[in-house]
Order: structure tokens, then C-alpha cells, then sequence
């Protein structure tokens, strides 16, 4: 079995708000493999940054953990004091935000910018810094390093800065990258760019990233497997073909129908508004959404049913009782690719 | 993770629209911008207060208008000279006529063979004049001073303005050049320099505090206005060929009332502490005329003997000021977009 | 960027003579005779003062004499204070002013960039209110009335410094601290609604992710981040403490600009107040000039945008 790096086990995160307590992340665990990508996918407000920042140790503050472990080389980083965090922060587990048009220090020269985490964790000092700095820079596809590296941020383009950001994170070889929607702000020539940069850096650099976006069309060239987030809870996990080709669970239906393929050009949105987290639903949180709902899904949450070995969904479609449904025509096209694939591996 | 689950006959069966989890509850009542702000207002405490206190402020200063006649107020009256307060029934030193005259309290009424019956809240000055009298008629004036600043606020400056934005060009440089010249020069010098020209009283510290206190206005306003006048419903209505003054009035002021009211809770406090200070150093209203600077300047000069005659609308003065202050930063909070989350 | 120097220094000359002229002829309206102890002079004893001062000339010929003097930095005579020239009255006060001005800004800024940024960091919590709360109250109470407590007070009750005057530094506390107590609470309002924005970005987020410890994110992003902005109110500042000169070096007795301005206006001496106001000006816009180039040089974001455009 190959090692597992990060174990995120029962996690329950509530947010203490004027209106009550959010609960944002309701019982979610997955775990992420060393050298692997693992992409979390999910639409606005399932709670998908709130993992990643618990991974952090990031939180705001109304945050309050309510349960879970987050278990690193067997360690719980929950566990960890602010210091103790601050000594992993990007040393081991390192982070790529959404905007960069945001996220680097107006006022700071991006070479020190770059060096900082060297000087904090690797104890370098400034010229060493600047100099690792320099070739993290051409690394990373920084035409013209030497004299970019005295630049402000804002003389450089948005996927620019996002390559610098990437720099940032990645400058102390990290074991884990947190990449929360690295692409969402960028037009889409430039996402490809920037996908394929962390491609061939993740090779170079061994390290396993957890990928997070809700565009599931950018999971397909990146991840290796996929977890599928809705409204805090995990409700799909599998290999990337498993979960492109033999989806179960309803909402992972809506997504891949709601994603432009080249065979049709009608996209279909998932009707309605995912719950008020405040006061989740008891029963499946996805049902009210869901046009093959039944009875039990209002009154109980389905456990994961097992798909294969590396593939399980909660849905109480895959219970033995449960009827035959047949879904949205796209799916049962991917159905039947997926059934081709396999027993052509299998001829083999 | 093995739960234990109720597994029911009809379990699998579809569920029912009616069952379904309805979670398109109807959302909360959309409320106006305004209404919007005022419930954030309510929120802030400070705020709150403060509107309570300037509104007591208002209605005592003015409402003691029929009682508190102005002839009587600058006659002197001198066999009831600096005396300390005295509320009958209080017997807290300092409020019992009592005054510490080296070290011990002396009844400052008997000494003076004040009739039995005759009180003064907060005592009188150094001419037998009741100070609780004159610290409501100052604080009138004061709170005029502010009115009156208030209105050229919102008529030179929010004009000027938006004849500044909305023409742009030339006659927009010539205007912001003209500001500029004025803000060249603090405004209290302006004022001052007015006051020189102007005969000293109350209207010259109006006319003062007008000429100079509209700029920033006009400055705020004039940057919004251009910034709305490429806005689509105004750039609508004016393809439609609706006159400008229409457009103003019905596009642009509502637009700009958020600005117009943070701005003009800033302007009040300033005209206050500019009729203050003018008068205090002695060219803005003077004795026997009242308002809360000559007040603080009378009480100044016996400080160090009768200091009530300063503290007392010192602290008038302040508690105004700081209640202006924070109605204004409560209605920034409440009316700023930027806070708005 | 030289040509934009160029051009603000040419505007401001500008400003500078249109205030000379509007002073000059508000001046001119100003009602009575400029002399003091004019009940006792005698029609012909004006006449004679009237030519001594060119006051006889017309009006246009006073204005030209006037405003050419002051190109050679000749503020005319001061009819009150001994016959002294404007410009020797101004030179010999300025000392004290200065360094009362420039004492009360570093007092005032200092700690209220310490005050603003701890309520920040500290957002939410009793410090926070606390600091509130203190620049609330300085924002409101006015300076004279803060002046004449602390030489009560402090000076005369507790002895601690000179109840007024002007003579080594124990004389400026009093007077430094009332007259810096506006800029302090303004600039811990602005210091602290700056860090906070500031703490709440991303670049402080990412700051977070790199592993920095809270204070060397506060000490090298957040600092630096929401303090730049604070060279704007420089300008506004100068004004708050030219026109508290006016009250508080009245109330300690320092020989300052702003005792001297009073004292003028109070006799009429239309050349001093003339003299002064041009000085009010000229040291106002001139700082203005400065923070916006200062500006410049030290937010990166301008200094490109300044040298393309
Ligand atoms: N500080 C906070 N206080 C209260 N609620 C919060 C806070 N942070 C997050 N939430 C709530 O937690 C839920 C999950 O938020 P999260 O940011 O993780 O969503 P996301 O999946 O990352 O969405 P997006 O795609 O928009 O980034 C949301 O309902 C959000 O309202
Ligand atoms: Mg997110």
C-alpha cells in the first residue's frame, strides 16, 4: 500500500457566527498519498477552503474544530501549537491562493518575497535567499529573473504573479501543496500554463498536492484521484477515471452534466441552492436538489456505499433496495465508455 | 463505520414534492439602502447614545428658547457673583452652594446673604449670571453655528460639486483650482481674516465658517460625480435628453446621500470647535454676548479659584463634540459599502 | 518627473500670489485705522503716519509695492509692535513654532501609530475599545480646553513642569501634548482601519501560509502596508497645527507665530496678519508638495506610475 502523508479523519469545523453556528465541514475525512494529486471538487461554499485551512492551521477566528484529527507523518496537526504550525507552514505543507492579483505584498520586492520562508525555515541569509530565490524564479518560467527579482508586484501580469506565488510556495521543496483554485482568477490560456507548470514542478520536486477547484474539467489532466465536496461533507471519492467515467452519486452527476464537453453543447446547471448550513438537513443534504430523491434520503444520511476498492459514494441509490434508476443520457455515456475501458483492460 | 440504519418499506420510494426538503425559504425582506443603514446604526451602541444625547441637546437648547430670555441673561447681577451650584436637596459638596475656599468648604450662599429660596444649578459667573442659563443659550448658538455650516454644506458644497464633476473640462479645472487656492490657506485663518472685515458676532462666524467649511464637501462630491456619470442609468437618462438639473436631483443626490450625511456629521463638530475657539481667543463672540467659547473663556481667566466655571461647559462642549464624532464614524460604518459584508 | 515638479512648483507660486492678492485687498476692507492709540492722534498726525506707511498712495500702488517687496522677501512694517519689519517679527518666532509644531506631529503620529496598530492586531477586544475610546475623546475635546487642564493640573497643582513661558524642553511637554493630542487621535483611527484592512488581505494570508511568526508579519507586511498611506495626512495635520499654535502658544506664553498672529489681529496690524497669512500658506503648500512627492518615493505603486506618466 503506498504511504500516506496526510490523513484527515471525521473532521467537523463550526463557525461561530451572529446568526448561530455554521456548520461548514460536517464529518469529512480522505486522506492523500505521497506523490499523488488528490483534487477536492465542489461548488462555492461547500467547504472546501475551510478544509484546506484547517490543513494550515489557518482558520479564522470564530473557527472552532469541533472534532477529527488531521494526521500528518502520524502526527495531529490539530493538536499542534501556533509555533509548532508555524515551523511546518510553508516548510512542509505550503499553499497556492486563488487571486494572485492579491496575494503578494504590494510594497515588497518579490525577491524577498520569495526568499522569506529560506530565511525562516532554512535559516539563510539574505543573499543566499535571494539567490535560491533567483533560481526558483527560472524555475518556475520567470523570463528575465535576474532583473525581475527587484520588481514590485505590480509590474508583473496576473500569471506571472501566480508563477511567483507558485515560486513562494514551493522555494522549501514542500512535502504537501495546498492548491486552492490556483487558476480561477486567470483567463483560460493562462490557467492551461499554469496547470501544466505545476504538472511538471510536482515531478521535479516530489511533492503531493491537494488540488482544490469547482471546475471539474481542470481536475482531468491534474489528479490522480477525486474527492467530490458537498455542503461540508464528502459525498464521492475515486480515481479520476472512476469517478469521470462510472459516477454514482447524484450530484457528481450534475457536475459532470453541468461541464461543457465536446459532444454537446447544452450545459445543465444543477437546479436549486445547496443548504443553509446553519441548520443542515438530517437526512442526505443533497436531496432537496435531487430528482431521484426518496423517503429515506429526508429522514437518514447515507453512509459510503463501496464502488470498487479506491471508490465509494454516500447515496442511498447504491443500496441493495434502492431502485434502478437511470440517469441524466451524458452519464450513461460515460457509463458505457467506462464498461469498454475496462474489459479492454482486461483483454490485455 | 457501521451505523445502524432504519430500514423502512417504504423507504425507497421517490420522495414526494411536498416532503421534499424545501430550502428556497424566503429569504429575508430585502431592505432599502436606507433602511439598511439605519438597522446597522441601531447595532452600534455608541452611536445610539450619541443620537440620544444630541437630540436631548437640541430639544433643551432650543425649547428653553420662551424661558430663557437673552436681555436678562447678559444683565450682570452682581450680589449673586460666583457662586458655586447648589441643587436643593443634594448635600454632595460642590453641588450643596458650598465652595472650598483654601482647603475648607464655605457656604458660599450664606456668606453672600443669598435669599433662602434662591438656587443655581450649576451656580453663576464673576457677574451673578446663572451658568446653567447661559450653558443652554451657548450651546444653542453652538448648535446654530453647526445648522447654519450644515446648510452651506449641502448647498455650496454639494452644488459645487456636482457642477464640477458633471461638467468636467475646463470649467471642472477651474473649480478644482479655485478649491485649491482656498485649502492653500487653514481654514481657520479664513475665518479669521473674515472675521477682520466682517463686525465680530454671530453672523460674521456664520458667514466665516461658511465660505470656508464647504470644500471638502464640494472635493468628495465632486469625485463621486464623476464616477457616477458614467454609471449606465445615468448615462440612460441623459440619451434620453432629461435636463441636468433633472438628473441631478433624481440620479445623482440619492446616489450621494451617503456621502452628503458622513460628510455633514463631520462638518458639525468642526463648526462647533471653530465658533469655540474664535471666541475664546477673543475675536469670535464676545461678552456679554454668550456662547460656549466666551464661557470658556470667562471661566478660563478664574480657573485656578472657581474651576466649575470652566468645567461645566468644557464638559458641555465636549460631550457634543464627542457625540457628534460618533453619530458621524456609526453613520460611516453604517452607510460605507466598503464595510458592508 | 522633473517636468511635474516644474509644474506643481509653478501652481503653487501661483496659489501663493492669488492669496497675496486676496488678502492684500480683504485687508484693504478691513474697517479703522491700523494705528493703536488712533483716539489720541490728531488728524494731521495720521496724515503723516498715512505717508510713512505709503497708506496715501492708491490702492493699486500699495498693492504693487506690496507684492513686490515680498518677492524680496519684504513683508512691510508692523505699525503695533515698535516699527519692527513683519519679516524680522515673523523670523525671530518662528524657532518656537517650528519646534513646537514639529514635536507635537512626532509625538502625535508616534503614538498613535503605536496606539492604532495595537487596537488593530487586538481587534475586538478591550484594547481595542480601549483605544477607541482614547481617540475618540482626543478627536473631541478641543486643544485650548485640554491646554488650560493640563497647565492647571499638571503644572500649577502637581508641580511637574513650567506653568508657562518659553525656555528649555521642560517647557515644551505641556504645550507639545496638547497640541499633539488631535493628530494622535486621528492617526490611531487611521492607522488602525488600515491594519485591519491590511491584516485581513490576502499578501498577510499568504504571509500566514509561508510559516512568519505575528510579529514579523506585522513588522514586515503589515507595518509598512498601512502606514504609507499615512504620508497623506500630513497636509491636513500642518493645518491642525498651525491653527493650534494660534490658542496654545497663546495660553503657555511662548513667543511663537501663532501668539504673535493673535495678538496682531486683536490690534488690527494688518501687516503682521498679512505677513503671517502668507507664511500659513506658503509653509502649507509647500508640505503638500513634499508628502506628495514623498509619497512617491516610498509606495512603490506610484513611483512607476509617476516616472510613465
Ligand atoms: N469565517 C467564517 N465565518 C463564518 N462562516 C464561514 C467562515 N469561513 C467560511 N464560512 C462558511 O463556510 C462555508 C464553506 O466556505 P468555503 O470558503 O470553504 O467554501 P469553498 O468551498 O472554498 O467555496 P469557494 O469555491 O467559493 O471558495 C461557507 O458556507 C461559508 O459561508
Ligand atoms: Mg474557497
Amino acid at each position: 500500500m503506498t504511504e500516506r502523508i496526510l490523513d484527515v479523519k471525521n473532521l467537523r469545523i463550526d463557525f461561530h457566527t451572529y446568526a448561530g453556528e455554521v456548520k461548514a465541514i460536517r464529518d469529512v475525512s480522505f486522506h492523500l498519498n505521497k506523490g499523488e494529486t488528490l483534487a477536492i471538487v465542489g461548488e462555492s461554499g461547500s467547504g472546501k477552503s475551510v478544509t484546506t485551512k484547517s490543513i494550515m492551521g489557518l482558520l479564522a477566528n470564530n473557527a472552532k474544530v469541533v472534532s477529527g484529527s488531521i494526521l500528518y507523518h502520524d502526527q495531529d496537526l490539530l493538536k499542534k501549537s501556533e509555533k509548532e504550525m508555524q515551523n511546518i507552514r510553508g516548510k512542509d505543507i505550503a499553499m497556492i491562493f486563488q487571486d494572485p492579483m492579491t496575494s503578494l505584498d504590494p510594497t515588497m520586492k518579490i525577491g524577498q518575497q520569495i526568499a522569506e520562508p529560506l530565511i525562516k525555515h532554512k535559516h539563510l541569509d539574505k543573499k543566499k535567499a535571494w539567490q535560491q530565490a533567483l533560481e526558483i524564479m527560472k524555475l518556475v518560467g520567470i523570463n528575465d529573473a535576474e532583473k525581475r527579482i527587484n520588481n514590485y508586484p505590480h509590474q508583473f501580469s496576473g500569471g506571472q504573479r501566480q508563477r511567483i506565488v507558485i515560486a513562494i510556495a514551493l522555494v522549501c521543496y514542500p512535502e504537501v501543496l495546498i492548491a486552492d483554485e490556483p487558476t480561477t482568477a486567470l483567463d483560460v490560456t493562462i490557467q492551461a500554463q499554469i496547470l501544466d507548470l505545476m504538472k511538471d514542478l510536482q515531478s521535479k520536486i516530489e511533492t503531493s498536492i491537494i488540488f482544490i477547484t469547482h471546475d471539474l474539467g481542470v481536475v482531468a489532466g491534474m489528479a490522480d484521484r477525486v474527492a467530490v465536496m458537498y455542503a461540508g461533507e464528502i459525498i464521492e471519492y475515486g480515481t479520476v477515471d472512476e469517478i469521470f467515467y462510472n459516477p454514482q452519486h447524484p450530484y457528481t452527476w450534475g457536475l459532470l452534466n453541468s461541464m461543457p464537453t465536446l459532444s454537446s453543447t447544452k450545459l445543465e446547471a444543477i437546479p436549486g441552492t445547496p443548504p443553509d448550513l446553519l441548520d443542515p438537513p438530517k437526512g442526505d443534504p443533497f436531496a432537496a436538489r435531487n430528482p431521484f430523491a426518496m423517503k429515506i434520503d429526508a429522514e437518514q444520511k447515507p453512509p459510503f456505499f463501496k464502488v470498487s476498492e479506491t471508490h465509494y459514494a454516500a447515496t442511498w441509490l447504491l443500496h441493495p433496495n434502492a431502485p434502478k434508476v437511470t440517469p441524466p443520457d451524458e452519464i450513461v455515456r460515460r457509463w458505457q465508455l467506462y464498461r469498454k475501458m475496462n474489459n479492454q483492460t482486461q483483454v490485455h | 463505520m457501521e451505523e445502524k440504519i432504519k430500514l423502512n418499506s417504504d423507504s425507497f420510494q421517490p420522495l414526494a414534492k411536498s416532503e421534499s426538503l424545501d430550502n428556497e425559504k424566503i429569504a429575508a425582506p430585502s431592505l432599502t439602502f436606507l433602511q439598511d443603514a439605519w438597522m446597522r446604526l441601531k447595532k452600534n451602541k455608541g452611536a445610539v447614545v450619541s443620537l440620544f444625547i444630541v437630540l436631548i441637546m437640541v430639544v433643551v437648547a432650543f425649547g428653553s428658547t420662551p424661558f430663557i430670555d437673552h436681555n436678562s441673561l447678559v444683565k450682570s447681577a452682581p450680589k449673586y457673583a460666583n457662586l458655586p451650584a447648589k441643587i436643593p436637596g443634594v448635600s454632595i459638596n460642590g453641588f450643596n452652594g458650598k465652595l472650598k475656599v483654601a482647603g475648607k468648604w464655605v457656604d458660599e450662599y450664606r456668606q453672600n446673604n443669598v435669599p433662602k429660596d434662591k438656587y443655581f444649578v450649576l451656580g453663576t459667573d464673576y457677574l451673578g449670571r446663572s451658568l446653567a442659563e447661559r450653558i443652554i443659550y451657548g450651546t444653542k448658538i453652538s448648535l446654530i453655528v453647526a445648522l447654519v455650516a450644515t446648510f452651506f454644506d449641502l448647498t455650496i458644497g454639494v452644488a459645487y460639486g456636482i457642477i464640477s464633476g458633471w461638467k468636467g473640462g475646463r470649467v471642472d479645472t477651474i473649480m478644482q483650482r479655485i478649491i485649491e487656492i482656498i485649502s492653500s490657506v487653514p481654514n481657520l485663518v479664513i475665518v479669521v481674516l473674515m472675521l477682520l472685515v466682517l463686525k465680530p458676532g454671530m453672523t460674521s462666524i456664520i458667514c466665516a465658517i461658511a465660505i470656508s467649511s464647504w470644500t471638502t464637501m464640494a472635493r468628495m462630491i465632486r469625485a463621486e460625480t464623476l464616477s457616477l456619470k458614467s454609471q449606465e442609468y445615468v448615462l440612460a437618462a441623459r440619451t434620453l435628453g432629461e435636463s441636468p438639473l433633472k438628473i441631478s436631483l433624481k440620479h445623482l443626490v440619492p446616489n450621494l446621500s451617503s456621502i452628503i450625511i458622513i460628510q455633514t456629521m463631520y462638518t458639525i463638530p468642526t463648526a462647533i470647535f471653530f465658533e469655540a475657539f474664535l471666541s475664546f481667543i477673543g475675536i469670535g463672540i464676545s461678552s456679554p454676548q454668550t456662547s460656549l467659547g466666551v464661557l470658556l473663556n470667562d471661566g478660563q481667566k478664574n480657573f485656578q479659584f472657581l474651576p466649575y466655571q470652566m468645567w461645566y461647559p468644557a464638559i458641555v462642549l465636549c460631550v457634543l463634540m464627542i457625540a457628534f464624532n460618533l453619530l458621524g464614524d456609526g453613520l460611516r460604518d453604517a452607510f460605507d459599502p466598503k464595510t458592508r459584508r | 518627473m522633473r517636468k511635474y515638479l516644474l509644474k506643481r512648483v509653478f501652481y503653487m507660486v501661483l496659489t501663493l500670489f492669488l492669496v497675496a492678492t486676496i488678502t492684500f485687498f480683504l485687508m484693504k476692507l478691513m474697517p479703522g485705522t491700523p494705528y493703536s492709540n488712533q483716539q489720541k492722534m490728531t488728524q494731521q498726525q495720521i496724515q503723516i503716519m498715512n505717508q510713512q506707511y505709503g497708506l496715501n498712495k492708491p490702492i493699486w500702488q500699495q498693492y504693487v509695492i506690496y507684492i513686490f517687496g515680498m518677492l524680496h522677501g519684504d513683508l512691510g512694517t508692523s505699525f503695533q509692535f515698535s516699527n519692527q519689519p513683519v519679516s524680522y517679527l515673523i523670523s525671530s518666532r518662528i524657532g518656537a513654532s517650528a519646534q513646537l509644531g514639529a514635536q507635537a506631529m512626532i509625538f502625535g503620529v508616534f503614538f498613535g501609530i503605536i496606539i492604532g496598530s495595537i487596537a488593530a492586531i487586538n481587534r475586538n477586544t478591550w484594547i481595542d475599545t480601549t483605544s477607541t475610546v482614547v481617540s475618540i475623546i482626543g478627536k473631541s475635546v478641543p486643544n485650548f480646553v485640554l491646554a488650560v487642564l493640563l497647565q492647571y493640573y499638571i503644572a500649577l497643582k502637581l508641580g511637574w513642569f513650567p506653568i508657562a513661558d518659553w525656555g528649555g524642553f521642560s517647557y515644551t511637554v505641556l504645550p507639545t501634548i496638547a497640541l499633539g493630542v488631535g493628530p494622535l487621535a486621528e492617526t490611531a483611527r487611521f492607522v488602525r482601519t488600515g491594519m485591519v484592512d491590511v491584516l485581513n488581505s490576502d499578501y498577510i494570508e499568504l504571509a500566514r501560509a509561508k510559516g512568519l511568526s505575528k510579529f514579523g508579519i506585522v513588522y514586515h507586511h503589515a507595518l509598512r502596508n498601512s502606514l504609507i498611506p499615512l504620508v497623506t495626512l500630513i497636509g491636513p495635520y500642518t493645518v491642525a497645527l498651525m491653527t493650534g499654535s494660534m490658542v496654545i502658544e497663546n495660553i503657555f506664553s511662548i513667543p511663537g507665530i501663532g501668539e504673535q498672529f493673535v495678538k496682531s489681529i486683536l490690534v488690527n496690524d494688518y501687516p503682521t496678519i498679512m505677513g503671517v497669512t502668507m507664511l500659513f500658506s506658503a509653509g502649507l503648500v509647500a508640505i503638500i508638495l513634499l508628502t506628495d512627492i514623498v509619497y512617491g518615493i516610498i509606495d512603490p505603486r506610484i513611483r512607476l506610475s509617476g516616472s510613465e506618466g
